[in-house]
């Protein structure tokens, strides 16, 4: 059993979702929703588990079927896919937690399909395998395209139809480059491609860029990088937010395959190619991260504007990853667990908010007051807090660390103050959301209708408690930031350590 | 052969991404179905073209990449699902929109300026 850890954590979910179309939980949906969290729960742990043993026992290679590598598929629990699946564990169960309270049945097989969700995303930070790869994030964007539709109205099947096809052409790419790199490598295994990469010549070289460069495109599609970002903003907020939190991994899975395409392949050592994509996605980054701020300063109700938060920490993580170094990925690390989190509890903060508001729903406009201001108006302090990146909590130890991690670089001139406005306009916009949702609204409502109301759309306890799991995690991340940082330069520096990842990938771990 | 086989392949990807731009779900669907059918097609032949080389070991001097074919059925099965995911989600749209347009809208000038209409 031990020694199939590593690959727990992507059968699991598989199971569970198969698990919870079956009769005692297809038909009831009380055994269904207890099911469903609890086994989402053991997802979380087997994951900390995988972690524990990663931290004491080192990398962690599982060949598949025992075809070693280059010839089988091979799935790398290193720190820092470990450490991903961890988070991915513990969005799905809160997810699953707050959704139990009545969302999930707005539509149909919402739970199976977010543990689908979970083994897509489990299997694409894990594989090893470049076309693995592609197959884990089809089998994550079909849950997403189920998921998106979850209890929706107009707008959101035009946004979904949008989204799809989009990711439909992006998967085409996807293909196209991953057949391009085997033609010339003759392998699609990450560790022997890297390896291969330097030891091309001639045009070959030339082709190999074709097929990075295409990759690239597909990874900015679904990180939502500056060109390829305008699907985003829609889809996040016409989605039912509770999905939209769980979406929140989704892009970053996006930026984890850029950061272990361009360091491990085409990074430091791969001869020619070295740091190819370096120069487009600078640029592309900085500019994503304007584009953010300047929509989340444009955006006109809560949600909309938690999805452009979310278009600036792509932006920002993306920038960490050009940089190259083992400091920078180190602060990428801290900082993308950090946004998952915060997002997450902005967009389940948004629905809260929206459900107390009657009419004027998540619009930042005056209207009616929330009915439970002192709980939502303390997570939402909090969460702004820490999304914003101001001291004490969680954003701001990533803000300081990403901000010392580029300040050697050739380019820190441009990032900071670009980094720093941005900073600033979202200060500006979440304040003033804030302050229009909480203090300013139309004063005149009978008590007794409000006594009503309160009474009504009182947030349920289990939706609470979801709620409170991912606001605690913003101080937790400050409290418990030095074990965390140690981990995540851990996680970086075996990252960057080349010759490392290649033994122990091809020799299966040893 | 790789002249032919490239040019077909090249081919229809131009009209998969043709279809693909225009404004109405169907088109775009058919072009999806062409971009992924050219995909295969560009995936098997990642394996280098070759005429009688055998596929089971023991036969032959020369062997065929078995790697690319099974890449080929996986991006079929995958694209098969997602085909027929779209256009059920086309469907919807049609009756939810109330039109079959990628937008979710008809251009207000589409039948008199063929310029600003296709989207």
């Amino acid at each position: 059993m031990i020694q199939h850890l590593t690959s727990l954590p992507v059968l699991l979910p598989m199971l569970a979702g198969v698990f919870l179309l079956m009769p005692p939980c297809g038909k009831n949906k009380n055994i269904r929703r207890f099911a469903s969290v609890a086994l989402s729960a053991i997802t979380f742990l087997i994951s900390l588990a995988l972690l524990l043993k990663v931290q004491t026992d080192g990398t962690q290679v599982y060949a598949i079927g025992d075809w070693s590598a280059p010839f089988g598929i091979v799935l790398v629990a290193d720190p820092l896919s470990t450490l991903l699946v961890c988070l991915s564990g513990l969005l799905g169960f809160v997810c699953v937690l707050y959704a139990s309270a009545g969302e999930d049945e707005k539509g149909s097989f919402f739970h199976p399909l977010v543990h689908f969700l979970i083994l897509g995303v489990n299997g694409a930070f894990l594989t090893g395998d470049a076309f693995n790869l592609f197959v884990f994030f089809e089998v994550l964007l079909i849950a997403s395209y189920a998921l998106l539709m979850h209890g929706g109205d107009k707008k959101n099947t035009r946004a979904a139809l949008q989204y799809v096809i989009m990711n439909l052409v992006g998967s085409a790419v996807f293909l196209i480059a991953l057949g391009v790199l085997y033609g010339v490598l003759g392998t699609l295994n990450m560790a022997d491609m890297a390896q291969k990469v330097a030891m091309l010549q001639g045009d070959d070289v030339y082709l190999a860029k074709i097929g990075g460069l295409l990759l690239l495109v597909v990874f900015a599609l679904k990180g939502a990088l500056l060109p390829l970002h305008l699907w985003l903003p829609n889809t996040y907020a016409t989605a039912m937010p509770i999905i939209a939190a769980l979406f929140a991994i989704m892009t970053k899975v996006g930026v984890y395959s850029m950061m272990r395409v361009y360091t491990l392949i085409f990074g430091e050592e791969a001869g020619e190619l070295a740091h190819m994509a370096q120069n487009w996605l600078w640029w592309l980054a900085l500019a994503t991260i304007v584009m953010g701020a300047v929509g989340v300063l444009a955006s006109q109700d809560l949600r909309k504007l938690v999805a452009n938060l979310v278009i600036v920490s792509v932006g920002t993580l993306v920038a960490l990853v050009t940089v190259q170094t083992v400091e920078a990925s180190s602060a990428a690390i801290y900082y993308l667990i950090h946004s998952t989190l915060v997002t997450a509890a902005l967009f389940i903060l948004a629905d809260l908010i929206g459900r107390q508001r009657g009419k004027v729903a998540d619009r930042i406009t005056v209207g009616t007051p929330v009915s439970q201001p002192i709980l939502l108006g303390t997570c939402f302090v909090i969460a702004a807090v820490a999304v914003i990146g101001m001291p004490p909590l969680s954003g701001f130890i990533g803000k300081v660390w990403l901000l010392q991690a580029t300040v050697n670089t050739e380019y820190s001139f441009v990032f900071w103050p670009l980094y720093l406005l941005a900073s600033l306009a979202v200060l500006f916009a979440v304040a003033k959301a804030g302050s229009t949702v909480f203090w300013h609204h139309q004063a005149k409502i009978s008590e007794q209708r409000a006594a009503e109301r309160a009474l009504h759309e009182r947030v349920h306890p289990v939706e609470i408690a979801a709620l409170l799991i991912l606001v605690a995690c913003a101080p937790l991340m400050s409290i418990f930031a030095g074990p965390l940082s140690e981990y995540a330069i851990g996680a970086a520096t075996q990252l960057h350590d080349f010759d490392n990842n290649i033994n122990i990938i091809l020799s299966g771990g040893q | 052969m790789e002249l032919l086989y490239a040019g077909s392949v090249g081919l229809i990807v131009a009209c998969g991404v043709f279809l693909i731009l225009r404004s109405r779900t169907f088109p775009v669907v058919l072009g999806l179905t062409m971009l992924s059918y050219a995909v295969n097609l560009f995936l098997f032949a990642s394996g280098r073209l070759s005429l009688n080389s055998a596929v089971v070991l023991g036969h032959s001097n020369d062997y065929a990449d078995p790697l690319p074919q099974a890449f080929v059925l996986t991006a079929i099965v995958i694209g098969f699902a997602m085909t027929a995911f779209v256009v059920i989600l086309a469907i919807r749209g049609r009756a939810d929109l109330g039109n079959d347009h990628v937008n979710g809208q008809v251009p207000e000038n589409h039948s008199t300026s063929n310029k600003k209409g296709r989207v």
